[in-house]
């Protein structure tokens, strides 16, 4: 029995381990996927003022520390039974498109991305940010990196701090904009629309035109047919910060609509004895394995379940997108996982068009960003959608508002099974009769890319001298100044 | 001529610093201009594997973040000291325990039966991970957490330490500018064991709220008020770290109507943080009777919590006394 | 049971201020009033100069109990530095509390330089609660270390 162990998983946050087992034919007979971290944040949060957990959870992740601050915020007002004030609900739902803007960037242009954008069996050395350089256009690594800029200065305009924002308060907020700080959000705000689109322009050009890839991306190897998540507003359009939690089935049809406060009748989370992290699943379909179908209470929650679970984008430019998306991959649902990449560049469109629409409303200026709670604090849930998947936090405190239980189902964690499933999926499909090599094993872990946008690099150089001249432009389109290395 | 080489890796952490570090921008091209990069797990495909192939001492700077929580954690805490010129204790987590060292309030076993006793987790069976569990094909491992969560300094030896959760990314540029001054011989090293990327004094001092005499006759909670935006917060009855906290962050929290939380760790001479702070807040309620104090306090609802919110795992008792049972 | 088991000794560390309770102290000597030798004292200036710090650092080192001791309020020889050291008594509790250390580890006591009897006794009573108490068996940091605490299932 041969066995094969990828340690760490890497282009990812967090951390992981993929074990493989060969038979003695060289085929491979199961694949565990471990995740080997607990840090214990439901248990320390206890005996803490409730107020401080939107600065406590941002700690749980430092990539979107945005996402946790956000449903931090929501379940800390539901515990005061407090109502935020237009305006601070407006501000929040603004730094969140900002924050979603900038993380899907990364994540396709340097981590998922490369693996995507060179083509699975590119070398080491291509696939990256640098190798998706070279392909696109030189230009595109100062765009990347004025879209992380613009997308943490409205962060930190708004939360205070590039990293672990802190003006969220049971109630609204700490802070308020001016006109002034608005203008420079609206400016950048409209840089991003034009980046977006253009994002997808590459993607169409280089990735949509190619035959290898579409068959890549139609193709069965990564594949899977589950229930969809995600959060939709009022007219069942996406929506990253508010709503209501919409599962559709494998068929494409709704099979439950919930409130935040009902998810724990919805969800339940599986454990198995050899990883640290559990497998939430529909509790009323039951847990059936790591299977696929309507039998099974697997569900998937990803930019691509999101656009599953939704009936359409909630901004035109994306909504057009939205159709072309369906249109070319044959209806809804879409089961492809690397379909994931071309939907997370659809949700890139909708939050730069929501950014823009937000900044302009007149109210945002408005200095009523925070309604001082009255009510004895008690218990809440707060739901956002972070770039990953549906996260959810629940408080319970005592009558001083300190908390005395909690409750968290986070983003990736909803995905730990079909991750799981993706990767032996994977890796049954391309290691046969002891054939394996590193591109196949990337390509094993190109399984479990296309689920987390998590960050990556902006610009990175791997081992190797890549000749690298950048041209960094300001918001107009000027060269702002040029970098090269390498080269002359 | 091969460039340096550089590496950074993440304990018990969250990534923060991470990002703190690509959000120096244009600056990440100077890194790449003057260093390779051997091993960043985040951002590139070196495995462990590949560590231990190179030789002792190849890799010139390692910036470690995170905290040991477990025995993985801290064998690659001795792997990359060894293979290591210079080791920094990167970020709150690495020099002071950070959130995670919040842990240390409980036992470990506490920290694991709630995570796998939540309200929605279906576990009739009350397993719990196990270090080498027995699969058909053959056995596979997840680390062992330790009793307790520690610094990097308590496991091996630190270099530097450059604080903050995370630090700052104007620090991180400038620390990042004086290291290539040193490799170009225009510059020294600090001696050892010093403190990097961060200022002298606390973050009252970059703090622009104005401060007065403090009387304190109850403390407040920030959502209950609408704070005066131009007065110091711990003025207001609003607690705030600032009095003990190290500065360098431009006193970001504060500036924008938040109370510095101390993530920024003990201010140059403080030996231990929470002691600092219970002087100082102490120190500025104003009463003399006892009932009286203690009915003022009581408005801190969680004291412990409120001082070594950051620094738990660094402080002089390290620990609760039932985490030590483990 | 042929274990002998000693009586358990507190190991007490006890900040006295120079002016009033460490004279108290003194007198308690001269006057050959015995007081329990657990207790180990320190001479500070003014019990104002008690750091929160010193008491963390004595539970962290081995001591099973701590003693803060000062002139009566309003008799302070700085005048109200004693007020001080009574605010930063009762939050240090407080945090003590949370960290699991029994609020009767740590005592706060007022003695005028003339009362070496009244102080001598206080400090017997104390002892004798902290026995009842038990030893503090703080763990030092090197104990704070790698037994992993988790089984291992084979097959």
């Amino acid at each position: 029995m041969q066995r094969i162990t990828i340690d760490p998983i890497t282009r990812l946050e967090g951390h992981g381990k993929i074990e493989i087992f060969l038979n003695d034919q060289g085929n491979v007979t199961n694949t565990y996927f471990q995740i080997p971290e607990l840090r214990g944040f439901e248990r320390f949060c206890v005996g803490r003022p409730v107020e401080e957990m939107p600065l406590l959870t941002n700690r749980i992740c430092g990539v979107c520390p945005e996402a946790h601050h956000m449903a931090a915020a929501k379940a800390t007002d539901a515990v005061y039974h407090v109502e935020v004030p237009r305006t601070g609900k407006m501000l929040r739902e603004l730094l969140y498109s900002a924050f979603y803007a900038t993380d899907h960037t990364t994540h396709f242009y340097a981590l998922g991305g490369p693996d995507f954008i060179m083509g699975p069996d590119a070398p080491v050395a291509e696939r990256n940010i640098l190798g998706v350089i070279h392909k696109v256009g030189l230009e595109i690594g100062g765009k990347v990196i004025q879209m992380r800029k613009y997308g943490h200065t409205v962060v930190e305009i708004i939360g205070g701090r590039k990293v672990h924002p802190c003006t969220s308060i049971p109630g609204g907020l700490t802070k308020g904009i001016n006109e002034e700080q608005r203008k420079e959000i609206e400016q950048m705000g409209r840089w991003a629309i034009e980046f977006a689109q253009f994002s997808l322009k590459a993607f169409s050009d280089i990735v949509l035109s190619n035959k290898t890839y579409l068959d890549l991306i139609v193709g069965d190897i990564y594949t899977h047919k589950t229930y969809y998540m995600g959060l939709v507003d009022g007219n069942n359009k996406v929506n990253f910060y508010d709503g209501m939690v919409r599962v559709v089935g494998p068929d494409g049809k709704e099979y439950v609509k919930y409130a935040p406060k009902d998810y724990a009748a919805h969800i339940a989370e599986h454990v198995e004895p050899w990883t640290y992290l559990k497998f939430p699943y529909l509790k009323n379909v039951g847990w059936k394995g790591f299977v696929d179908g309507s039998d099974s209470g697997v569900y998937m929650a990803t930019p691509l379940s999101r656009l599953n679970a939704a009936d359409g984008m909630a901004t035109p430019l994306a909504q057009a997108e939205y159709e072309k998306f369906y249109s070319t991959l044959g209806g809804k649902p879409v089961h492809q996982r690397l379909a994931i990449h071309w939907a997370r560049l659809i949700e890139l469109l909708y939050a730069a068009e929501r950014w823009v629409e937000l900044v302009t409303d007149p109210e945002i200026t408005s200095p009523n960003y925070h309604a001082i709670p009255t009510a004895v604090p008690t218990e809440g849930v707060g739901i956002v959608e972070a770039p990953r998947g549906t996260l959810t936090h629940h408080y319970w405190t005592d009558e001083r508002g300190v908390v005395t239980k909690v409750n968290l189902i986070v983003g990736t964690t909803n995905n730990y099974a079909p991750i799981t499933m993706s990767i032996k999926k994977a890796a049954d499909s391309l290691i046969k009769n002891g054939n394996v090599n590193e591109g196949l094993l990337n390509m094993v872990e190109m399984a479990f890319r296309a689920y987390d946008p998590c960050f990556g690099c902006a610009t990175h150089s791997l081992p190797g001298q890549m000749p690298l001249e950048v041209t960094i432009y300001d918001a107009q389109g000027n060269p702002l100044n040029v970098l090269k290395q390498f080269c002359d | 001529m091969s460039k340096p080489k550089f590496a950074m890796y993440w304990a018990a952490s969250c990534g923060g610093c991470e990002i703190a570090v690509l959000n120096i921008h244009e600056k990440i091209l100077d890194v790449d201009a003057n260093f390779d990069v051997a091993f960043w797990p985040v951002a590139m495909d070196a495995k462990y594997k590949d560590v231990e192939a190179m030789e002792d001492g190849s890799i010139l700077l390692t910036l470690w973040n995170g905290g040991i929580r477990n025995d993985e954690n801290e064998h690659i805490a001795h792997l990359l000291r060894k293979k290591s010129k210079i080791l920094v204790a990167f970020g709150s987590c690495a020099c002071e325990g950070c959130i995670p060292g919040l842990a240390n309030f409980s036992p470990v076993n506490e920290i694991v039966d709630t995570a796998f006793s939540t309200i929605t987790t279906d576990n009739p069976d009350n397993i719990r991970p196990q270090s080498s569990f027995a699969m058909p094909e053959g056995n596979i491992t997840i680390p062992t957490l330790y009793p307790v969560l520690r610094t990097l300094d308590q496991v091996e030896d630190v270099d530097y330490y450059m604080p903050g959760c995370p630090p700052e990314s104007h620090q991180i540029a400038a620390v990042i500018d004086l290291v290539i001054q040193v490799l170009q011989g225009k510059a020294e090293l600090p001696p050892k064991g010093a403190t990097i990327g961060a200022g002298n004094s606390t973050v009252c001092d970059e703090c622009p709220r104005k401060r007065n005499v403090k009387t304190i006759k109850e403390f407040g909670r920030i959502q209950l008020t609408h704070a005066d935006p131009e007065l110091c917060l711990l003025e207001q009855g609003i607690p705030c770290n600032g009095p003990a906290t190290r500065s360098g962050c431009n006193a970001r929290c504060a500036t924008v109507g938040a109370q510095c939380i101390g993530c920024y760790g003990p201010a140059e001479g403080v030996v231990d943080y929470g002691a600092r702070l219970i002087s100082a807040f102490a120190s500025v309620i104003d009463s003399n009777k006892p009932d009286e104090i203690d009915k003022i306090l009581d408005g801190l609802v969680d004291p412990a919590g409120q001082f070594y919110r950051f620094n738990l795992a660094g402080s002089l008792l390290r620990s609760s006394k039932s985490a030590q049972k483990g | 049971m042929t274990e002998e088991t000693k009586p358990f000794e507190p190991v007490i560390i006890g900040f006295t201020c120079n002016w009033c309770s460490y004279r108290a102290a003194d007198m308690a000597g001269t006057a050959r009033i015995k007081y329990a030798p657990n207790i180990r004292l320190i001479r500070l200036m003014c019990s104002g100069r008690l750091d929160p710090t010193f008491v963390f650092k004595a539970f962290a080192g081995g001591a099973d109990a701590v003693l803060i001791s000062g002139c009566h309020p309003g008799d302070c020889h700085y005048v109200e530095q004693n007020y001080k050291a009574m605010r930063r008594f009762h939050l240090l509790k407080r945090v003590l509390v949370q960290m699991g250390i029994e609020p009767g580890r740590l005592k706060l006591l007022w003695a005028s330089a003339a009362e070496g009897a009244i102080f001598a006794a206080e400090i017997n009573k104390f002892v004798e609660e902290v026995r009842a108490l038990g030893p503090l068996n703080w763990a030092k940091p090197g104990e704070l270390v790698s037994t992993p605490i988790m089984e291992e299932v084979t097959a």
